[in-house]
């Protein structure tokens, strides 16, 4: 039998292509895994040393300016117009501008936000914005604490330098060209990043992180007792759950015993704190983001005309902690705290206090 | 010199081209003029046919045409009608079941409705081929092996598609059509009912998807074996059993103590290959109408281990009363 070698070598190299081709999509080994619960469950966090150093540099946190004396007179007094950040020494609230300009707008400066004729007017868009975001992260360092713990956010967390936060989201426009005939996605089935190129529903933001689906699916009890959840509820989970999983930069794993997804106990801790920082994400989209809508100029917004929203990736960019959980807050304690200087909002919420205290202590 | 081992067909039969045995009233005549080709004849045989089509093949063929045409065209208008990106998203493209709160009803045509149409025309076709093979096995003088092992299959295909969905009271259950999007789907199916690993009836179909591919591996290696001897000429031997066959049965009575005849792997290799879809389609069935969390029941049959407590103890944050820092 006459073998033909030239037309073995040349199907050999062209099976080699097409398998190099295959493969290019995958991140080469060696990756590295880390036990992350008991032995032999497959409870490990797997990293790509590769990518962790890249990320490691758009994880380090600016040296903090020296801290400004609290003593001397109020910007709240001594400037016009400073309606959240009143309370603040003169010295400490030029140390915060500062900050916030290196943090939001290192290459635009103070006339990003300011009309350099008159600090104080509001003309520009982007200073009543500011002035919202600077409330929003008092808001988080207060009253979410069971997301930030004592780390705390400021606004680098997010900004690092960027005017707009690198990561953001918009509603999608599912039906681009209308109530068409055919072609409809169902809102999924598209290579998208939001949830890390599957074809799962890609934009689970809209009903998790703005409105309140449930995210839950499983049911309770072995046999059927009356959860209707569906398959296709499960993919827009799904959905969520890659998106915290790419914006963390982790597996399954850190929140879920993989054996049974949705039980709670034996599982590890980290899902219930991102259990909180899912309520945090739904809860600073209505509160503070939506409430801007109209503030925003038109190019700002989304297709839909909706403004920009976050996700766990506008923090979290990748790592597990954002700035792997090295705290700024300690360096700029009036961000984790309420600095207006109105008198009367502050007679009326002492008020309000003493009330709410009274019967409590008639008991 | 080294010793030629068979890896590849060898032997390429060439000869007058044969157009089969004659059939009787009510058959159609053969498709095509039958050629010889030397590279078929490296794979299988080298005569490429004639077909016999017949009414049921030429009525399957329509309806499966129109089916993934249907689905075809779904997918190019997801991507515009752009040929490039067509081909760029294939993989990831589908046409989706109608969403769940339309029911068992009829959905509009995009919101489902191209779905129903399509897996209509899908299911008739599959059920015109079926019944083909069934009249050609007839025809042919054969036993009914083939169409009942097909039979098997589409039973996994009807439990997908049609049993389940109508027990389930919902179109919207049934599998998209597409590549990643039918994983994807199949992920969500084992998240949405608590771990489909420990539904037993997905551990058998496992087993015998394994076993077959096993199977295939060992009884493909021991006939390629004995062919020095003869030992592809199976039929015969079964019951003339010759050097080849006894040699075969050595290998395996020696080293594993029992071994199956040059008959009865076949039957092993049938029966394997059609109970990994019979079993499968009885897990998926009882998925969601039965059962509906395979690890609570796994858990409550005793099938799922407890596993030491490794992490601080942690509840369900949405149980407790007012969780601190949530607003109201």
């Amino acid at each position: 039998m006459s073998m033909k070698p030239s037309f073995l070598v040349s199907a050999a190299r062209l099976l080699g292509l097409a398998g190099l081709t295959l493969l290019a999509a995958c991140e080469r080994p060696p990756v590295t895994s880390v036990q992350h619960g008991y032995a032999g469950t497959g409870m490990v966090q797997v990293y790509n040393p590769r990518t962790v150093e890249q990320q490691a540099a758009s994880n380090e946190v600016p040296e903090a300016a020296p801290p400004a004396s609290a003593d001397g007179p109020k910007a709240g007094q001594v400037y016009q117009n400073v309606k959240v950040l009143g309370d603040l020494s003169v010295g400490q609230f030029t140390r915060l501008m500062a900050n916030m300009t290196t943090w939001i707008a290192p290459e635009q400066g103070c006339a990003y936000c300011h009309n350099p004729a008159n600090f104080a007017d509001d003309s520009k868009y982007t200073k009543v914005v500011a002035r919202k975001m600077v409330e929003m992260t008092q808001h988080i360092n207060t009253d979410w604490k069971n997301h930030v713990g004592q780390t705390g956010v400021t606004c680098f967390t997010c900004h690092r330098g960027n005017p707009v936060p690198k990561e953001i989201w918009f509603t999608a426009d599912n039906a681009p060209k209308g109530a068409n005939f055919i072609g409809d996605t169902a809102g999924q089935n598209v290579a998208a990043k939001t949830v890390g190129l599957s074809s799962l529903p890609n934009d689970p933001f809209t009903p998790f992180l703005l409105g309140k689906e449930e995210i839950r699916v499983n049911g309770n009890t072995a046999l059927p007792t009356g959860n209707r959840q569906s398959i296709k509820q499960a993919e827009w989970t799904y959905g969520l759950m890659m998106h915290m999983s790419s914006s963390l930069g982790v597996n399954c794993t850190y929140c879920h015993n993989t054996r049974n997804i949705a039980t709670w106990e034996g599982g590890p801790p980290q899902r219930v704190t991102a259990w909180h920082g899912i309520r945090m994400a739904r809860d600073l989209n209505l509160s503070y983001l939506e409430p801007l809508t109209n503030v925003f100029p038109a190019h700002r917004k989304g297709e839909l005309g909706d403004v920009a929203k976050l996700n766990c990736a506008t923090c979290h960019q990748g790592a597990y902690k954002p700035l792997y959980g090295t705290g700024m807050l300690k360096d700029h304690p009036e961000l984790g705290r309420d600095t207006t200087l109105t008198e009367p909002v502050k007679a009326a919420k002492a008020a309000l206090q003493a009330s709410a205290a009274a019967p409590a202590a008639k008991r | 010199m080294a010793q030629y081992q068979n890896l590849f067909t060898t032997v390429n039969a060439v000869g007058p081209v044969s157009h089969g045995v004659e059939l009787g009233h009510g058959n159609s005549p053969r498709t095509g003029q039958p050629l010889l080709n030397y590279w078929l004849g490296k794979l299988g045989n080298a005569q490429l046919g004639p077909i016999y089509l017949g009414g049921l093949g030429l009525a399957s063929l329509i309806f499966g045409t129109l089916a993934i045409n249907i689905i075809g065209f779904n997918m190019l208008a997801q991507v515009n009608w752009d040929p490039i990106q067509f081909i760029r998203q294939l993989f990831w493209l589908a046409l989706e079941p109608p969403p769940p709160q339309y029911g068992l009803s009829l959905p509009p045509m995009n919101q489902g409705g191209w779905y129903l149409l399509s897996s209509l025309f899908l299911l008739i076709s599959v059920m015109l081929w079926f019944a083909r093979t069934w009249r050609r096995a007839r025809e042919l003088g054969l036993g009914m092996h083939i169409p009942y092992a097909f039979m098997s299959a589409i039973w996994l295909f009807l439990v997908l598609g049609l049993f389940r969905p109508v027990l389930m009271g919902s179109w919207g259950e049934a599998v998209p059509y597409g590549i990643f999007p039918h994983l994807d789907w199949t992920a969500a199916f084992s998240l949405r009912y608590g771990n489909l690993f420990y539904n037993p009836f997905h551990a058998l179909s496992i087993a015998f998807l394994y076993g077959s591919v096993l199977l295939f591996a060992m009884h493909g290696a021991t006939i390629l074996a004995v062919g020095r001897y003869g030992g592809e000429r199976e039929i015969e031997q079964i019951v003339d059993r010759g050097t080849a066959s006894e040699r075969a049965a050595l290998f395996w009575r020696w080293t594993m103590g029992f071994n199956a005849t040059m008959e009865s792997i076949h039957r092993w290799a049938w029966w394997f290959a059609v109970l990994t879809t019979l079993t499968g389609g009885i897990g998926i069935l009882l998925t969601g109408t039965v059962v509906d969390n395979w690890y609570l029941w796994a858990v409550k049959h005793g099938v799922a281990p407890p596993y030491p407590d490794v992490f601080p103890a942690v509840s369900d944050p949405a149980l407790q009363a007012a969780p601190s820092g949530v607003k109201p």
